[in-house]
């Protein structure tokens, strides 16, 4: 029995949104796209959906408690609780540069978590 | 650093577009440059935005805000940029005198040959959309929540109720849905959404955060702490229906209610404000009507992106460092820019007739009512057509650049007045 799924679109702003029919992972149809990228972006959120995920990690010795984080490429969606969980138990010491690698190779996913800006040590 | 007493350029605020300005300035040959800022330490309110989404026009690449910044920051102190932190402008005198506040300095005056404004826009608070209810702890605007959570390592509650679906409140509830909150509701008062489409599914949809469009606050509830607001659904004048309040219990209300430029130091310097944008009257080259003063960024008008804010501080800056060299204010004819039909404002609100010799001229503007069918971004003198656009939709969050080329050189030197208008397809 094919479904039906509503997807709204993000690749631009406009925000189509999307009738999308399928049969489990077999996508047959997808209407109301305002171009082809809607078929592109519908494939990929329906079988491996993916999300920038940007959040703080704490750092002692600094002008802030917090350092600001994000992955270096778009991370599984599923795993992003998980993956906040991870970090709330990282803890750094200043300075850091903008762009190190926190936490390498985030739960096995090969995605690195880095630094989004240099932290200098207090002083 | 010592700071000197005289700069040919000064720029208030270390923001993207005071970064930019004061980074083009240098380039453009202003000797010395000063940057005023008072915070602790320079990039601004992108130091608070965590999120990604910056920087994909200036850089083709994704950043966090605070990386964006960064790549600013330090191409300033590298192009020889004087920084004055943990300092206020008390005042600016239009002969571009500025009196400055600090502990190290103590009052300082500074005189600058050409200055920059670029303090950015603040938050419209609560008593500026005038919300019904007792005044406990607990109602925030969603940008100082966001400096809480993400910089100072403070969670202001619990249970959140988000007044606005602009994006800082998206990206607030998502943010807050990561730090272990509840966002129970977002509220928003228009028909639609006033933030991007990509925020509403990235931010909302995933982690299955309501949107009630057409609805507002009633009414906040609690004494020392808000312990609940009463919503309300609107009719399409925002009248309040009878009968469809609900009681929302939540400890913490933010507001993302919309930006406002902030101008208290520009009216000082004499500089005068359109009240459609609530920013400086501005031409091509960001000059305000006071000789020498200059406006770049959320100063002038709230823009979408960041890397605009970053255009418009390099153009800045660029005239700024020109003046400064030169000292001349050359008069030339300038040629008003009107905002036609569905046309909310444009900036410039004014053009330099000779400008358009060299360059191309862009003029930004934001449409009064979405128009979701595809429309001509036209800009005419008179019946005559001079330059357009096609565009796909039209909508009041996202605004629109149509772009007037040096072809159109002879006919608008003849020109009275330009006007920009939306008209259908």
């Amino acid at each position: 029995m094919p479904e039906m799924d509503k997807v709204i679109c993000i690749t631009c702003p406009k925000g189509c949104r999307l009738d999308v029919t399928r049969e489990g992972d077999t996508i047959l149809k997808v209407d109301n796209c305002g171009c082809k990228r809607g078929e592109e972006y519908v494939k990929a959120e329906l079988t491996d959906p993916r999300r920038m995920v940007a959040t703080t990690v704490k750092i002692q010795g600094s002008l802030h408690p917090l350092l600001p984080v994000y992955t270096a490429s778009p991370f599984p969606k599923p795993r992003i609780r998980e993956l906040l969980t991870a970090l709330a138990e990282v803890e750094l010491s200043a300075p850091v540069m903008m762009g190190a690698v926190v936490v390498k190779d985030a739960l096995g996913t090969g995605i690195d978590i880095l630094a989004s800006r240099e932290m200098k040590a207090a002083g | 650093m010592t700071i000197k007493d005289t700069y040919d350029v000064v720029v208030i605020g270390a923001g993207p577009g005071g970064l930019a300005a004061a980074i083009s300035a240098r380039q453009n040959g202003a000797a010395d440059v000063l940057i005023i800022e008072r915070d602790l330490e320079p990039g601004g309110i992108l130091l608070q935005c965590i999120h990604n989404g910056f920087g994909l026009e200036v850089f083709k690449q994704d950043l966090p805000g605070p990386s964006y910044a960064q790549k600013f920051i330090d191409e300033a102190l590298s192009s020889g940029v004087d920084l004055l932190l943990d300092t206020m402008v008390l005042d600016i005198t239009p002969d571009r005198k500025i009196f400055t506040a600090s502990r190290k300095l103590g009052i300082k005056e500074i005189k600058a040959k050409a200055l920059v404004l670029a303090m950015g826009c603040r938050e419209r608070t609560r008593a500026q959309v005038r919300l019904p209810g007792t005044r406990p702890a607990g109602v925030y605007t969603a940008g100082t929540a966001q400096r809480w959570v993400n910089v100072e390592g403070y969670m202001p509650g619990k249970r959140f109720v988000i007044l606005g679906s602009g994006d800082i409140g998206m990206i607030m509830a998502r943010r807050l849905t990561f730090e272990g909150a509840k966002v129970e509701r977002v509220l928003e008062v228009m028909p639609f959404l006033t933030g991007l489409t990509r925020n509403y599914v990235q931010c909302l949809l995933d982690y299955d955060i309501e949107l009630q469009l057409q609805h507002t606050v009633k009414r906040i509830i609690g004494n020392k702490r808000v312990e609940a607001i009463e919503a309300v659904a609107v009719d399409e004048k925002w009248e309040p229906i009878p009968g469809s309040e609900e009681i929302i219990p939540c400890d913490t209300l933010l507001l993302s209610v919309g930006l406002i430029p902030e101008n208290e130091l520009s009216r000082k310097a004499g500089v005068a404000l359109d009240p459609l944008t609530a920013g400086p009257f501005v031409d091509d080259r960001f000059e305000t009507n006071v000789p020498g003063v200059f406006a770049a960024g959320n100063v002038v008008h709230v823009y979408d992106l960041v890397d605009w804010v970053t255009q418009a501080g390099l153009a800045s800056g660029k005239a700024a460092a020109l003046y400064a060299v030169t000292q001349e204010h050359k008069t030339q004819k300038k040629i008003p820019i009107r905002s036609g039909e569905n046309v909310h404002h444009v900036v410039p609100q004014h053009i330099c007739a000779e400008s358009l010799k060299d360059a191309d001229i862009k003029l930004q503007l934001r449409v009064k009512q979405p128009v979701e069918d595809p429309v001509w971004v036209e800009v005419r003198k008179g019946a005559n057509l001079v330059a357009r656009r096609a565009e796909r939709y039209a909508r009041p969050g996202e605004m629109i650049t149509v772009t007037l080329p040096v072809k159109a050189y002879d006919e608008v030197q003849s020109a009275d007045d330009l006007t920009v208008a939306i008209v259908k397809r």
